[in-house]
């Protein structure tokens, strides 16, 4: 009944496997009661270690046990190997490689998870490093920002009438005459609270949610991220057209420039981050595929993420319980204030981090 | 799902294939309502604590005033701090999971199989914000996952993760399916040892799966695929009738697998 080979008639059996191919003759099939019943209080012992682990996964585990679970993890593959090679037992290949998939998630972790994150390192070090390293996506969100600025000053500089266009319900206070508003607010008696810190704390989650746009919004290539930046720079340049033309332009820099010098720089760097995601997008210059690319930014823009929160945290601090404040014998203050925040925050940004220039041997 | 695929297959530095299977749209849909829920009820929880305090505390003439005030700027920050920190919180606390999805077996994964780094975490969550679009509707997130191979949304991709269906897999009973009261086969060794040296290790997989599962199949299936697996069988080797008498073509076969298993090592 054989054919010449000696392997006996296949086609049958092929029929009802399409995929498989018949191997040359091999006929070594595992013993499998003999196979489970040798290996299975290894599985055990390997299951009972993930469950610990996942019952306390911050639990850091002996040299000894660390030990034996790679131990455990490698005899369970090569069981799974020899199971599926020699076996077709599909209720245990299904047990054992659920039970490796997750030895081999705990096992191998994630790549560069496992370096310590020390904060001190990373505000002096990290943050303003990766900040410099991708100045040039800062740069461009800056500008879409300012011009923006430009253009909602210049729109409005040509047609008064427009600025209630460009000013959106939530902020319908602006709608009202500079001058107005400055006469009221310095008449208003100290009084902490009277909704300001209500409006403060709405001022922070918009300019948060904001920044987390401008960054996500990268992911659409950046045009909605630059779109985003402009729009907000509109409604800036209105503003400012608006305040500086009728005169209020000391109240309008002792308001703005106490907070607003931590707040816009967040929001360039939310841009910035936006940015680094639409190059990533793009892919330019390299030719790694797109999760690739993603897992080498994915760390910057993290950096810029938590520098871009630090900022809003303080710039709202700093709105809640100073620029909502308006005495005129202030002013300078506020605005002295808001100016050397400024410039410590250019400096930080600049030159914090940099390593020191290595001096030659004499 | 169009166009995606329903498993991710990992090959281990060590050589071994695994597969995880990728959860549906639907079962993360599921997973998200409940989500929605947590996340209302919690800011509702603490808008309502507050709202207590600052009731509470109104009579008195300082701290009143400053909880009237503080107290309303408090709910507005935590309601955003609750809705955006909970899926990160949870998914760090519990290795992936949120409570929905720890209610319909969900849980996030690294794309390579391995486990959740915190830089992944917070990427897919602060990308909920663009998959949440338009407004609440989740639309931009979801035609994503519909039209991505590994159902990612925008903050998987930008992330490298995925969500898998968490498939408990109990010990299986072994001796079940290779149980044969007695096998009349291994009354002849030598036809037995000619049998297992003539059947591949697929063909012997494809009988022990058919043994394995002969009980989900419908009557009609089950006679036809035992028929032309016992017809095989014969071909390869042929038992004379002394111990073939009377055996039914299943019966043949669970003979067979016993004997290429059970006997592989005698």
């Amino acid at each position: 009944m054989h054919d010449s080979t000696g392997l006996g008639p296949k086609k049958s059996l092929s029929s009802l496997n399409q995929g498989a191919t018949l191997p040359i003759l091999c006929s070594v099939i595992l013993d499998l009661d003999k196979f489970i019943a040798k290996e299975q209080p290894f599985w055990d012992e390997l299951s009972g270690l993930l469950r610990a682990r996942t019952e306390d996964p911050n639990r850091k585990p002996p040299l000894e046990e660390a030990q034996r679970f790679f131990y455990l993890y490698q005899r369970t593959s090569s069981d799974l190997v020899k199971l599926k090679t020699f076996a077709g037992e599909v209720e245990t290949a299904q047990f054992l490689e659920r039970l490796v998939a997750r030895a081999y998630s705990h096992l191998h972790g994630n790549g560069g998870e496992s370096v310590p994150f020390r904060p001190w390192d990373w505000f002096w070090r990290t943050f303003p490093n990766t900040f410099r390293r991708h100045w040039l996506a800062f740069v461009i969100s800056f500008l879409a920002f300012w011009v923006g600025a430009g253009f909602g000053a210049a729109a409005i500089g040509m047609n008064y009438d427009l600025k209630s266009d460009f000013i959106p319900p939530q902020f319908s206070h602006l709608n009202e005459k500079p001058s107005k508003r400055v006469e009221r607010e310095e008449k208003q008696d100290f009084d902490a609270f009277q909704g300001r810190h209500t409006f403060s704390s709405q001022l922070m989650v918009n300019n948060t949610k904001v920044t987390i746009f401008a960054m996500v919004l990268g992911f659409l290539w950046g045009i909605f991220t630059l779109v985003l930046l402009f729009y907000n720079g509109t409604l800036i340049g209105v503003v400012m057209f608006d305040y500086i033309a009728d005169g209020q332009g000391v109240f309008l820099t002792a308001w703005l420039l106490p907070h607003g010098s931590f707040e816009l720089p967040a929001i360039f760097i939310g841009g910035q981050a936006g940015l680094i995601i639409a190059r990533t997008m793009f892919g330019w210059g390299t030719n790694l595929k797109l999760r690739q690319r993603f897992s080498r930014i994915r760390g910057d823009l993290l950096t810029l993420v938590g520098g871009a929160a630090l900022l809003l945290v303080w710039a709202g601090i700093i709105e809640s319980f100073l620029s909502q404040y308006h005495a005129p014998q202030f002013y300078p203050w506020k605005i002295a204030f808001g100016s050397l925040q400024l410039c410590a925050l250019l400096l930080y940004l600049t030159f914090c981090g940099r390593k020191r220039p290595v001096r030659e041997a004499a | 799902m169009l166009g995606n695929t329903t498993s991710l297959e990992v090959r281990t530095p060590e050589g071994v294939t695994f597969t995880v299977p990728i959860a549906s749209p639907f079962s993360r849909c599921m997973a998200l309502a409940i989500d929605f829920a947590v996340v209302i009820a919690l800011t509702m929880l603490v808008s309502q604590v507050i709202a207590i305090l600052q009731i509470s505390v109104s009579a008195i003439p300082v701290i009143g005033d400053l909880l009237s005030d503080f107290g309303t700027a408090m709910i507005v920050l935590l309601q955003f701090l609750v809705a955006t920190l909970y899926g990160m919180i949870a998914e760090w606390l519990w290795g992936g999971q949120t409570l929905g999805k720890r209610v319909f077996k969900l849980r996030v994964i690294d794309e390579r199989g391995l486990s959740l780094g915190l830089k992944q975490i917070v990427i897919r969550n602060l990308f909920r914000f663009l998959d949440i679009l338009p407004s609440t509707f989740y639309l931009l997130g979801g035609i994503c996952c519909l039209f991505t191979k590994r159902c990612q949304r925008m903050g998987d991709i930008a992330a490298g993760t995925l969500v898998i269906r968490e498939v408990e897999v109990p010990a299986p009973e072994f001796s079940e399916a290779m149980t044969v009261e007695e096998n009349s086969f291994a009354r002849l060794p030598h036809l037995e040892a000619r049998l297992r040296r003539h059947t591949s290790p697929e063909e012997a997989r494809i009988a022990l799966d058919a043994v394995a599962r002969r009980n989900e199949l419908n009557p009609d299936c089950r006679l036809q695929l035992f028929s032309q697996l016992a017809d095989h069988f014969r071909e390869i080797t042929e038992f004379p009738e002394e111990v073939t008498i009377g055996l039914s073509d299943e019966q043949y076969v669970r003979n067979a697998v016993d004997s290429l298993y059970r006997r592989a090592s005698a």
